[in-house]
């Protein structure tokens, strides 16, 4: 019981990582790796949302569209499910902790164009997972995604003063580097 | 009467980068030399068509750049790479399968990035770990140590090359990949039937780690690096190996001696993890990178689905060095935290 989430929690965080074994959510992962701290605020915020959404729309699935025969309907109704957690999360954190607010700013509604957050909610369907696997799934995911971001800005904020050749300089180096990234991801293979 | 005005530094180190270069070259002989003796000329001819090739790239990528290509060679860190990962490769490689990974070093990990001292990644290990996941079946193409099997001469090392096609050698699996694919004999048993295991680790590969156990002492003798980041990385490797070992059963994932010399173990401890610039700086931190280190070979060797890891280990946390820098650094006089946050 215990190993089987443990399995699943580094299953999501390193073997099958969603941005360098995946590729999913990589917009926020070139967008937002400029700088170290907003790396960590983006990694918060999402790591929150994932894992709520993750959630979310498993009961949904599994409590509205199932039961009325409506399953087609799940990539859609993830969407708007995802939309709602996003907004929701962002109305509370707005009204409980202005500060945490301002340290988030604009990525909480960035959040739910983030394609590992409808990519989960989907991949728990597919692997008919149930509702502890779900949120287990989806806080593997985050945490995995949180990792790879934040380490991948504190390399950007290194290659910034390097002198690397002109037409490669900014998101190009940055290309390359999650590449070489993937590539040593891939060691993980065959752990779980 | 000339006043000249002298700035700071006054007082010069003797170390200058051609000079810890030339060491390190130095300090890799030994244990070139034993891989030769029970494997072969295969990892010399690596070394040198590997070379050749390194110091041509290396110029080419300056020339395009604009640098002049005399003054930047003579540091040898082309050539350093490029020995590296002769070592690294199997002996009796084809001459494309050396050509591939030295390009991939020299190109893409270094002159990419702007070339030494800027490189995020160590070159000799992101040319290995291209190699190995583009050609898995050439990469883990071992020949047999002496004692084993026949050992070839310099001739037919040349031929398995430069010629491939007409090569046939004779390869085994290493100890390594033995251990890994073991799932019903005790150790013992293992170690008393197959002549591949030696007295400690694998038949070869333990003289080939006590060697470069050798060179590595000898550079920290003469202080090209600091201690931490091999002595946590053998550490953590050893107290892994120690909390899971069972005393022999089948799946005991070896002893810790085993680990400590099989492998790359010894060859990575003091020739890739001390990597001056993709390893952590604060000494705090060159701890953190040299234990996680040694937690991920082993995890990945005995739970992964390749038998050695060091590569791969050292490349996701060359991955994590920054981040573990800006978090490690050490408090300056008179503040109470480290850096400048």
């Amino acid at each position: 019981m215990l190993a089987d989430y443990s399995i699943l929690l580094i299953g999501a965080i390193l073997v099958n990582n969603f941005v360098l074994v995946q590729f999913l959510g990589l917009c926020p992962f070139m967008g937002v790796s400029n700088k170290l701290e907003t790396a960590m605020g983006m990694s918060l915020a999402t790591t929150f949302v994932l894992t709520l959404a993750s959630v979310c729309s498993y009961l949904v699935f599994s409590y509205l569209l199932q039961p009325l025969g409506l399953e087609y309907l799940r990539t859609i109704s993830f969407i708007l499910v995802i939309a709602v957690v996003v907004q929701f999360t962002e109305m509370v954190v707005r009204k409980s902790s202005p500060l945490l607010h301002r340290v988030l700013g604009v990525y909480l509604p960035l959040i739910t164009t983030n394609c590992a957050v409808l990519g989960v909610a989907l991949l728990n369907i597919n692997k008919e997972h149930n509702f502890l696997q779900s949120l287990f799934y989806g806080f593997g995911a985050a945490v995995g995604f949180s990792l790879v971001l934040v380490l991948f800005a504190a390399m950007r904020e290194r290659l910034a003063v390097a002198d690397v050749p002109v037409p490669f300089k900014g998101a190009a180096i940055g290309m390359v580097t999650a590449g070489l990234m993937s590539l040593a991801f891939m060691g993980f293979a065959g752990l779980v | 009467m000339a006043l000249l005005r002298v700035t700071s530094p006054h007082a010069h180190g003797p170390m200058s980068t051609p000079k810890v270069m030339r060491q390190v070259l130095l300090a890799t002989l030994p244990g070139v030399l034993v891989l030769t003796h029970f494997f072969g000329f295969g990892t010399l001819v690596n070394i040198l068509w590997g070379g050749l090739l390194a110091v041509a790239l290396e110029s080419l990528a300056l020339k395009l750049r604009g640098r002049s290509p005399g003054f930047y060679l003579k540091d040898c860190s082309a050539l350093v790479t490029a020995v590296l990962l002769g070592i690294a490769l199997p002996p009796y490689a084809p001459w494309w399968l050396v050509a591939v990974g030295i390009a991939s070093a020299i190109l893409l990990a270094k002159h990419l990035y702007g070339g030494l001292g800027y490189n995020p990644f160590n070159p000799a290990m992101v040319g290995y770990v291209v190699l190995l996941i583009s050609f898995p079946v050439q990469m883990t193409a071992w020949a047999p140590p002496r004692g084993v099997g026949e050992v070839p001469g310099l001739l037919e090392a040349l031929l398995a090359c430069f010629a491939p096609a007409s090569y046939d050698g004779v390869t085994q699996a290493t100890p390594l990949d033995v251990l890994k694919q073991n799932n019903s004999l005790l150790i013992g048993d293992l170690w008393k039937d197959n002549p591949l295991f030696g007295r400690w680790g694998g038949a070869g590969w333990e003289w080939a780690n006590i060697a470069f156990l050798a060179g590595g002492l000898w550079l920290l003798y003469r202080r090209i690096f600091t201690w931490h980041a091999p002595v946590a990385f053998l550490a953590a490797l050893a107290l892994m190996a120690a909390l899971i070992y069972d005393g022999g059963s089948s799946a005991s994932g070896g002893s810790p001696l085993f680990h400590l010399l099989s492998g790359a173990t010894m060859f990575g401890a003091f020739f890739i993890v001390t990597d001056p610039v993709t390893s952590a700086v604060s000494v705090r931190g060159r701890l953190v990178y040299g234990a996680l280190i040694g937690l991920l070979v082993y995890v990945i060797r005995v739970w992964g689905n390749y038998p050695d890891a060091v590569a791969f280990a050292v490349l996701i946390m060359n991955f994590a060095a920054p981040f573990i820098d800006h978090y490690t650094q050490p408090r300056t006089y008179g503040h109470k935290t480290g850096g400048t946050r």
